[in-house]
């Protein structure tokens, strides 16, 4: 699949806002006066940053509102409810923060459990697609809401809970490219069951439909770069899962949590990257390829 | 809404005759042409006289080359199939259960899968969920094309009797696309689909398609390497015949 930008910083940054979120709204950080600002206003600024930068690979972004509409079957609908929903329960709780308005917390604590579903349903959107089975399967939410929950603990500076995420984070991610390199095989899609041929024999491309390129070829069957897989694989699981946790434990407090930040983000990017750059759509296999 | 109908009164689909297609294109440019002009936003394409030119369309038309498995240590020659892949008009869609807007829909009264471009917000999903490759973004536009099963000829009074079905179906010139409905057991088409073997492309994708396949009929007679084998296994008569004889032995 293209790993367009706009939808790899989306699910990078709105990931860790909303996981960042969701230790304020538990209550896990309780500042208050102008340090629940600007935290508050961090979280926010993700989340609200991250979901905007998604409408920019929208066809026609004037009429996104209408997302809104089919929460029944899409995932991607019931990710722009739970996001709207958790942004909206959390603000009273920011608020209150904020200006020690002293509001219960269990409305933080409902909108860290709106944030966990927000993240839920950005990873559902993938792990949905059968057609494309690297992302057909358990270890896709697992491993997306392990690394947006493990850089929420390094943003809300619980060393403890953000070395055990990260390493839950880096369990995931494993378990995502082992599960994800069988999981083509696994699926039983061939040349010789997409064009029901296999039958008589092997099956091959003789020739293409056409000789230009076109939407299917740019968006689905983008081979470019997976030939450095693993070398992005020991980036991403040094970066954000191995660095964070060195810098949070041995460097001095903020220098840390700083340092450990700007890994997680590099490692989070590469990681995200290659989750879309890898994966293989059976559409490929009507053109001979991967 | 993109839930899908539980059942459809009718299934109207496409059937296509893999033994009888040969690969001449004219169903992608019938469709091309159709719908250039016809249904929502027409068929943009992008730099169609330059180098790298781009489009959209409903219809694109494979070749392959199918080599037979070995049969007694003999192999069979290669065969050379053509195959054109549009929407398959899917019972169990996942194309539209994904999308967010209720901008693809499946018809209950003939189960034609549809986009209704004033709805659609162009982020694509549907395409990624499509197994088949059925569904093109138009770059112009920024909706979502895809076959619309011709539903602006198949039901249009004012086209004459003959013209109403789709347009790849009517300008086929070997009558390669075979279109009705594919619910009704006692149709032309289920009765085709019956005798021949009809079959579902990527059962394994749980997609239910409506449209099927018809198979490469059998070869009436064992295919060899290559249909000149025989004239080329040359014997030498006479003078030339000695030679070769008296060559060999040496
Ligand atoms: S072929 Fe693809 S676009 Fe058509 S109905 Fe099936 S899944 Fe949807
Ligand atoms: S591209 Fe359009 S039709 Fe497809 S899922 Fe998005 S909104 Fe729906
Ligand atoms: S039925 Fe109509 S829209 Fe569909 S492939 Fe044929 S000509 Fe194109």
């Amino acid at each position: 699949m293209h790993p367009a930008r706009s939808v790899i910083i989306f699910t990078v940054l709105s990931g860790l806002g909303f996981g960042f979120l969701a230790f304020l709204g538990a209550g896990l950080v309780q500042p208050s006066g102008w340090a629940a600002f600007w935290l508050w206003g961090l979280g926010y600024a993700l989340a609200v940053g991250g979901l905007l930068s998604s409408t920019f690979h929208l066809g026609n972004p004037q009429r996104a509102l209408l997302a809104f509409t089919q929460w029944r079957s899409s995932w991607l609908s019931r990710e722009a409810w739970a996001a709207v929903a958790a942004l909206l329960c959390l603000a009273p709780m920011a608020l209150s923060d904020w200006l020690g308005l002293g509001l219960p917390r269990i409305i933080g604590l409902l909108g860290a459990v709106l944030c966990a579903l927000t993240i839920l349903s950005t990873s559902m959107i993938y792990a949905q697609i059968r057609a494309v089975p690297r992302w057909n399967n358990a270890s896709v939410p697992a491993a997306f809401m392990a690394l947006a929950l493990g850089g929420g603990a390094i943003l809300a500076d619980q060393t403890g809970l953000a070395v055990v995420l990260l390493a839950a984070s880096g369990a995931a991610m494993a378990w995502h490219w082992r599960q994800g390199d069988q999981a083509f095989a696994a699926a039983g899609s061939t040349m010789g069951t997409a064009t029901g041929l296999g039958d008589i024999g092997r099956v091959e491309v003789f020739e293409l439909p056409h000789t230009g390129g076109n939407y299917l070829l740019r968006e689905m069957i983008f081979v470019v770069g997976r030939k450095h897989a693993q070398k992005v694989r020991i980036i991403a699981m040094a970066c954000a899962v191995v660095l964070p946790m060195v810098c949070l434990l041995l460097l001095p407090p903020f220098v840390g949590l700083l340092a450990a930040l700007a890994a997680y983000l590099i490692g989070a990017f590469a990681q995200r990257w290659l989750f879309f750059a890898q994966a293989e759509h059976v559409v490929g296999l009507y053109y001979g390829k991967r | 809404m993109t839930c899908l109908p539980a059942k459809t009164d009718k299934a109207l689909g496409l059937v296509i005759d893999l033994d009888t297609c040969v690969g001449c294109h004219a169903c992608v440019t019938a469709c091309k042409g159709w719908n250039d002009q016809g249904y929502g936003a027409p068929l943009s394409d992008q730099n169609p006289y330059g180098s790298d030119p781009s489009g959209t369309f409903l219809n694109r038309v494979h070749s392959y080359q199918v080599v037979p498995d070995l049969t007694g240590g003999v192999q069979a020659a290669a065969q050379i199939i053509n195959f054109p892949r549009s929407c398959l008009h899917c019972a169990d869609a996942p194309c539209v259960t994904v999308c967010p807007t209720g901008a693809s829909y499946k018809r209950v009264e003939d189960g034609i899968v549809l986009v209704n471009e004033d709805a659609c917000i162009g982020c694509g999903l549907c395409a990624w969920a499509c197994p088949y490759g059925a569904r093109e973004m138009d770059a112009d536009a920024g909706v979502m094309k895809k076959c619309t099963l011709c539903v602006d000829r198949i039901y249009n009074e004012n086209l004459p009797e003959e013209d109403r079905e789709p347009a790849c179906v009517r300008t086929c010139p070997t009558g390669a696309r075979h279109f009705g409905d594919l619910g009704d057991p006692d149709s032309d088409v289920s009765k085709l689909v019956a005798s021949r073997g009809g079959y579902d492309l990527m059962p394994e994708q749980a997609t239910r398609p409506t449209n099927k396949y018809l198979p490469p009929r059998k070869k009436d007679r064992p295919d060899q390497a290559s249909l000149l084998a025989p004239l080329l296994d040359i014997q030498a008569t006479g003078f030339a015949g000695w030679l070769d004889k008296v060559l060999g032995k040496l």
